[in-house]
């Protein structure tokens, strides 16, 4: 199982902790079965559509799924994916 | 202003700057850069504080401070550059102040504006390098653009609850801003840190990480931070780096770029007049909830804000359902009960009515100004945060 770090804004949705294993052979199965793990991290993931949110970089290891094969990418067993939401520390 | 014209360090600067001098990668070179260098910081905040702070202490030898918001007591639990004696003045004048007590042998350039895109590239023009220390996701989009058509570096920093990035954008074939977020989060899906919080060391570490990165970029030395992206989690104590890249397709610093002139970042961020609301949000004031109460109107006031949020303060009788947990919970409410929604000043009850009216929800209305305007204009007693 992968591993997901979970970043401390959406700690609160994954019961605090800081990364979650999730099962899965492409980054959108981890995806997909951290969700259904975590019901209530959906929304701030995805939009209504299903689609990833752009505020929402991926990364496997250390690069971008956008420069890798996007939700396609493989996930191995000993892989890190990264969840890094935009923050930008203040008021709209 | 420096008293040596030429840019050379005096004896009295040789020896404030010896810690500097002595190290081979400063040395009075270097440090003569430091003298005839401008930053500027945009923000006079948690980031800026010390972010200016050491820039200052560094010598840095023009600093200019963008900002136009006064001090507030909820401040100084991290703005390091205001004092307690300093509520209700101007950050600038309060930060200008604490740097020149500090070192007055560097200049302070004050900016007291709002930096917009009518300013922006004008204020640009006489720095080096800028530090974006701004707490809002239009101006960073701003402070970006402006750094990309400029051609000036900008260090980046960024910080939520326990979370910190930083990154080094707006050098040449390095990446920017929108290379790494083409898109800003919709408003009121992610709370700012008015709502959300932050822990007060946060911003001085981060702060500090863009504080030597400019440095770094004025004596042009090490290695920047270009292309990567460094996460700091201060829960687990632990820096992390990832890859960051260039877009080609960047709107701004792509190969064939679309964004040639500053555009309006507000409308870009939906947060402007100009965006339009498919359905307007009603609105109700803590008067007339106080009001349609007494009258005995029966109103289910729904509290939108986190658990603990409510141990510092609470409407008498409302009922909690955090909005993270909306969407999973709405069985419990009533679709056709008039239905009152508030959180602490209004931008996550204004989230949670719009995904409430995608559930058929219609009786809905924001309470203006949160449970801070109750505080302020019903219940004074009420504490504050």
């Amino acid at each position: 199982m992968a591993t997901v770090f979970i970043p401390t804004p959406l700690r609160q949705f994954v019961d605090g902790q800081d990364a979650v294993h999730a099962d899965g052979a492409t980054v959108d199965e981890v995806l997909l079965s951290l969700v259904e793990q975590h019901t209530a991290l959906k929304n701030q993931l995805f939009d209504d559509q299903d689609r990833l949110r752009r505020f929402v970089n991926i990364y496997l290891n250390d690069e971008d799924i956008r420069y890798l094969q996007k939700g396609d990418t493989a996930v191995q067993e000993a892989d890190e994916v990264s969840i890094v939401p935009a923050i930008a520390g203040g008021y709209y | 202003m420096a008293e040596e014209e030429d840019g050379h360090l005096t004896p009295e600067e040789a020896q404030r700057y010896s810690r500097h001098l002595i190290l081979p990668e400063v040395g009075v070179t270097g440090q003569e850069k430091l003298k005839q260098s401008s930053v500027l910081c945009v923000g006079a905040g948690g980031l800026g504080s010390p972010l200016c702070l050491y820039l200052a202490a560094a010598g840095v030898g023009r600093l200019g401070i963008v900002d136009f918001d006064e001090v507030d007591i909820t401040n100084l639990q991290r703005q390091i550059l205001h004092s307690t004696a300093d509520v209700g003045r101007p950050k600038l004048e309060s930060a200008k102040e604490t740097l020149e007590a500090l070192n007055p042998h560097i200049d302070i350039v004050s900016h007291g504006v709002r930096l917009t895109s009518q300013n922006a590239l004008e204020i640009f023009r006489d720095y080096d390098v800028i530090a974006d220390g701004t707490d809002n996701f239009a101006t960073r989009y701003l402070v970006n653009d402006a750094c990309i058509l400029s051609g000036k570096p900008n260090a980046y920093g960024s910080i939520f609850r326990f979370e910190g990035q930083a990154s080094v954008f707006g050098i040449p074939e390095g990446p920017c801003y929108r290379c790494l977020y083409p898109e800003p989060p919709p408003p009121g899906l992610v709370p700012s840190c008015a709502e959300g919080g932050v822990l007060g060391v946060l911003p001085g570490l981060v702060g500090t990480v863009q504080a030597t990165e400019v440095i770094k970029l004025l004596l042009g030395e090490g290695k920047p931070l270009v292309g990567r992206l460094m996460l700091f989690d201060a829960l687990e104590m632990r820096f992390r780096e990832v890859r960051l890249r260039r877009d080609p397709s960047c709107p701004i610093c792509g190969d064939s770029p679309t964004i040639h002139e500053l555009i309006d970042y507000d409308q870009f961020c939906g947060v402007g007049p100009a965006v339009e609301e498919p359905q307007e949000i009603g609105e109700i004031t803590v008067q007339e909830l106080k009001e349609e109460q007494d009258a005995g109107r029966d109103i289910l006031v729904l509290d939108v804000r986190n658990p603990y949020e409510l141990d510092i303060c609470r409407l008498e009788g409302s009922y909690l359902i955090p909005l993270g947990e909306l969407m999973e919970r709405v069985a419990e409410l009533n679709p056709n009960q008039d239905i009152v929604v508030h959180c602490k000043s209004g931008a996550r009850s204004a989230e949670a009515i719009r995904r409430l009216r995608t559930r058929g929800f219609v009786k809905l209305r924001n309470l203006t100004g949160g449970i801070l305007a109750w505080a302020d204009q019903i219940d004074p007693a009420m504490p504050k945060y």
